[in-house]
């Protein structure tokens, strides 16, 4: 037969959340990207985070730019709001989004082209002022939908299909991110959802920029030998730098943990994040040695992954510009816009 | 665990419940398909080649395929897989010259079949075409046994079963009717090769309470369908109570409204959980009025004046525990319910008093023949028993599988050798892939709940006695029930070192049947799957571990719904769906392995 779409059946092993509704609910159209696109497991990865949060679909506004990507958000969370803005510009979007109703989910999902080439003034920029969304990077080191170029994060010495070997430095999304002073900045592997799922629901939780930088690889144009951005070479140089469980604010953290061992870190609404370090010297809250660390590994060709930073304590755009508490959606228009005579007595004032 | 064996021919068999659960491996996913492609002479013969009769299966079967089958776990409702089959049979061209013919060159083997049931005309079916002469020994006037004078022409016509039976018997069997046999002893002095003796389990049996020989008001359940069906009743009162509750039972209640009864009750001594009847038969029972009532355990029959005016019942309470099963029994009072009839359908069984007790056939405690599970061999060589004959009552599908053993050991036994070295049954598989996103089956899941195949209206189907009440599918409704269908003999097979583990085939599958762990113990697998695991009857399939991680693929095959998302989004092919064939060897299948043994030594000479 044609192709057909991924049957909804309601099986009895199927569960429910705290709001009635099974991980379909929260799916979308079906997929066109090539089979075995990393991207569709970020999809799934981000389905069941959403799932598990226990969010109402109609409560996420999903943004996303130009790119393979990009093209994402109609995969999943189909009940949810959403916008396909010009390649690069979803950032500037996102904080309009953001400015005009603070209750929305903002979950962003952008490529290595998107954010890191056209679009990086617009990425730099969310990272600074804070904005308070989920920022998935799908990253794979080449432009898939023009047929496999490489992108700003390809790394030095890797192979394309063709043969060609790229020379140009990387740019790389998670230290740019710390140097910008990102609250919350994050890596990990499109093939490792144990790892991803809970550092989506933590990204998702936290109050200010989130940013996932997800290595995805690229079925088509980057999946062979030579590729630093393959599922076999990712597999082989993963590090894990810090474990990290998600615990929704109800819950007790029942996990037994040794002293100095495990880190909780309370989020702003309650729920916690439990880390367990991997590496003895790896600090999560200290920014200048979470870089070197990074770098270190990168000397030796390891890829670090896990929960790379977290600040819980600066605010976010919101706070950063005390603006008001209650939805710029929910206030009536005439405190929204107070006329031409209002106007008139505020511009008297700087007479 | 060690990664699971799909090589042998059990693995993929297993994974077609229908074919799997079908005493005689009917390959009921083929025959959906030829039927969705109007091919209904394709289908039936595909039918007839391991249930021998698909028109009266098609309407009478018990159907153990569907309870079996996948759809009933992913939902509600199995497919109608038997009402389908009727729709293969109904529709069916002229097929007289696709059946199997007799050679002209007989072997000199003769066969003696005692009674022309399904069990016997199977094992005729399968030898006359090898070349045997097979004799039929029947004592009634009419051949067919049990399908003929048990089951009611409102639930199956006599037009089908001659037909039918008609297809064996003119292949040239010599069908003796009105010939009773009435010594085992004369009739292995006759000088046949071999004797089956498929006579069904023709005694009903009997309820020995106060005042059941005081009446002749008091009937048999299956010697009064017999009547019914040969003419010798018309009548019966008009307040009926049957007592049991098997399929018997819903066909004397169904009978008894026919034949004038205006209130029909069903007594059953235990709940309905217990009842031995087909949900179905049931149902069928219920649309006719006929009142069902449980707990009611018979104690005596109430004769006044000589004459037959009710049953008393003691009430019964029972504690039954979670898993279903009855702890404790309790009598809580007693009832008298007024009847001019009753019949006794409390189970049938065995007889064989025609059967010396010196010949070396043995027979167990309760007088049931000792014969052996796979070759249906007696404890004397050369006599081999099938059917209800065997091992009591079972129905007509398990007899026809009787019967099809039964053949292989008469060839065998004919030709000298051993009876256990019998062909393996085989699965051969072929990929179905014909394009990226195309495949040679219709893969997409229709959610459609099942059709319900339309009856006579209440009122007309009473008027006489053998109007068909199932009227089968219409076009309409047997193109929507084929859909139904999920094509389980379309596999899933896995190529582990094609995995890149990029986790493809578990985010599309649309009922988590797939998880990707590291390897442990069964149980340990069982907890880590993505889907709780649920059915402990199907399978687990863990592959060897994977190229780039070590861990293994692991599928449930409790509820895959063969719809191919794997395989077609597996950017390596590591999954492919290959259609799998069952093969299952007939007699004739021996005989050409004979054969084929043989050639060697024919080019060599």
């Amino acid at each position: 037969m044609t192709y057909i779409a991924k049957p909804k059946i309601v099986h009895g092993g199927l569960s429910r959340n705290g709001l009635g509704l099974t991980v379909r609910d929260y799916e979308g159209g079906m997929s066109t990207l090539c089979a075995g696109c990393g991207h569709d497991s970020v999809t799934a990865a981000i389905v069941q985070a959403f799932f598990e949060l226990d969010i109402p679909p109609h409560r996420v506004a999903k943004m996303s730019g130009i790119g393979c990507s990009s093209k994402t958000p109609a995969y999943f969370l189909s009940a949810s709001h959403g916008f396909n803005s010009v390649h690069g510009r979803m950032p500037s979007v996102a904080t309009g989004a953001a400015a005009a109703n603070r209750e929305l989910h903002l979950l962003g999902v952008s490529g290595d082209g998107d954010s890191l080439s056209i679009g990086l003034g617009q990425f730099c920029h969310a990272v600074r002022r804070n904005l308070d969304m989920c920022y998935i990077i799908e990253n794979n080191g080449v432009y898939g939908l023009t047929k496999g170029q490489f992108s700003a994060s390809a790394d030095v010495g890797s192979k394309a299909k063709k043969g060609e070997i790229n020379q140009q430095p990387p740019i790389d999304a998670v230290q740019l991110a710390m140097a910008l002073g990102g609250t919350f900045v994050a890596r990990s592997f499109s093939g490792d959802k144990a790892q991803l799922i809970p550092l989506i629901k933590a990204a998702i939780k936290h109050e200010g920029f989130a940013l996932v930088d997800v290595l995805s690889p690229c079925v088509t144009f980057n999946d062979h030998e030579d590729s630093t951005k393959s599922y076999a070479y990712t597999r082989q140089f993963f590090h894990r730098a810090v474990h990290l469980d998600y615990v929704p604010p109800a819950d007790e953290i029942k996990a037994a943990y040794d002293e100095g061992e495990a880190m909780p870190i309370q989020l702003h609404d309650g729920s916690r994040i439990v880390l367990r370090k991997v590496s003895e010297d790896y600090n999560v809250q200290n920014r200048g040695a979470a870089i070197d660390y990074i770098r270190a590994h990168q000397r030796k060709g390891e890829i670090v992954t896990g929960l790379l930073y977290i600040d819980e304590g600066e605010p976010d755009m919101h706070g950063l510009n005390r603006t008001n508490s209650t939805p710029l959606t929910e206030l009536p228009y005439e405190r929204l816009c107070p006329g031409a005579d209002a106007l008139t007595a505020l511009q008297q004032r700087f007479r | 665990m060690d990664p699971t064996p799909t090589s042998g021919t059990e693995y993929f068999h297993r994974v077609v419940d229908c074919q799997w659960a079908c005493p005689a491996h009917t390959d009921v996913p083929e025959y959906i398909r030829l039927i969705a492609q109007g091919r209904f002479s394709d289908a039936y013969m595909l039918n007839r080649g391991s249930n021998v009769f698909p028109g009266i299966l098609g309407r009478v079967c018990d159907r153990p395929c569907e309870p079996a089958c996948r759809r009933g776990r992913v939902e509600d409702k199995p497919v109608a897989i038997c009402r389908l089959k009727r729709v293969a049979a109904d529709n069916r061209d002229d097929i007289t010259d696709r059946l199997p013919v007799a050679p002209e060159q007989k072997n000199g083997k003769r066969i003696a079949l005692v009674g022309a049931g399904c069990a016997s005309l199977t094992v005729a079916n399968d030898l006359m075409p090898l070349g045997y002469e097979c004799v039929i020994y029947e004592a009634l006037d009419v051949a067919g046994g049990l399908m003929r004078y048990n089951i009611p022409a409102f639930r199956l016509p006599p037009e089908v079963l001659d037909e039918e039976i008609g297809y064996i018997v003119d292949m040239g069997v010599d069908l003796r009717l009105g010939t009773p046999v009435d010594s085992m002893r004369e009739l292995l002095d006759a000088g046949y090769d071999a004797v089956f003796v498929g006579t069904g389990a023709p005694k009903g049996k009997n309820l020995h309470i106060p005042g059941r020989d005081d009446s002749e008001n008091i009937h048999i359940g299956i010697s009064w369908l017999e009547s019914v069906a040969f003419g010798h009743i018309d009548k019966i009162g008009e307040n009926v109570l049957i007592i049991g509750v098997g399929n018997t039972a819903m066909d004397c209640c169904r009978t008894s409204l026919r034949l004038g009864a205006k209130n029909v009750k069903v007594m059953a001594r235990k709940p309905r959980d217990f009842f031995k009847a087909s949900d179905w038969e049931l149902e069928d029972a219920e649309e006719e009025a006929v009142d069902i009532v449980v707990n009611h355990s018979p104690k005596e029959f109430v004769i006044e004046d000589g004459k037959l005016v009710g049953m008393t019942f003691e009430l019964m309470e029972y504690d039954i525990d979670d898993r279903g099963r009855i702890t404790d029994t309790r009598i809580v009072g007693e009832t008298m319910i007024p009847c001019d009839d009753v019949v006794l359908a409390i189970g049938q069984d065995n007889a064989f008093p025609w059967v010396e007790r010196d010949l070396g056939i043995e027979f167990d405690k309760w007088e049931v023949p000792v014969v052996d599970p796979v070759t249906f061999e007696s404890t004397r060589e050369g006599v081999y028993f099938g059917g209800d004959s065997a091992f009591g009552p079972k129905n007509i599908i398990w007899a026809v599988e009787h019967g099809h053993q039964a053949a292989i050991s008469i060839h065998k036994y004919c030709e000298g050798s051993s009876l256990t070295d019998r062909l393996p049954r085989g699965v051969t598989l072929q990929s179905a892939k014909m394009g990226i996103h195309e495949w040679s089956y219709s893969n997409n899941f229709d959610p459609v709940s099942r059709r319900l195949v339309p009856n006579v209206d209440l009122r007309e189907r009473f008027k006489k006695l053998d109007i068909e009440v199932e009227l089968g599918f219409s076009a309409e409704q047997a193109v929507t029930e084929v859909e139904r269908c999920l094509n389980c003999d379309l596999q899933t097979v896995f190529f582990a070192n094609l995995c890149i583990e990029c986790d493809a085939c578990i985010d599309i599958c649309p009922v988590d049947c797939l998880t990707i762990e590291e390897n442990g113990t069964e149980e340990e697998i069982k907890r880590s799957l993505k889907a709780p695991f649920l059915e402990d009857e199907q399978q687990l399939y863990v592959s060897e571990p994977l190229k780039q991680t070590g861990r293994v693929m692991i599928k449930d095959e409790n509820l895959c719904v063969h719809c191919g998302l794997c395989a077609e989004r597996c950017p390596t092919s590591a999954w492919d769906m290959q259609k799998s064939t069952v093969a299952i060897p007939y007699a004739i299948d021996e005989m050409n392995q004979d054969e084929a043994r043989c050639q060697p030594e024919r080019k060599a000479g």
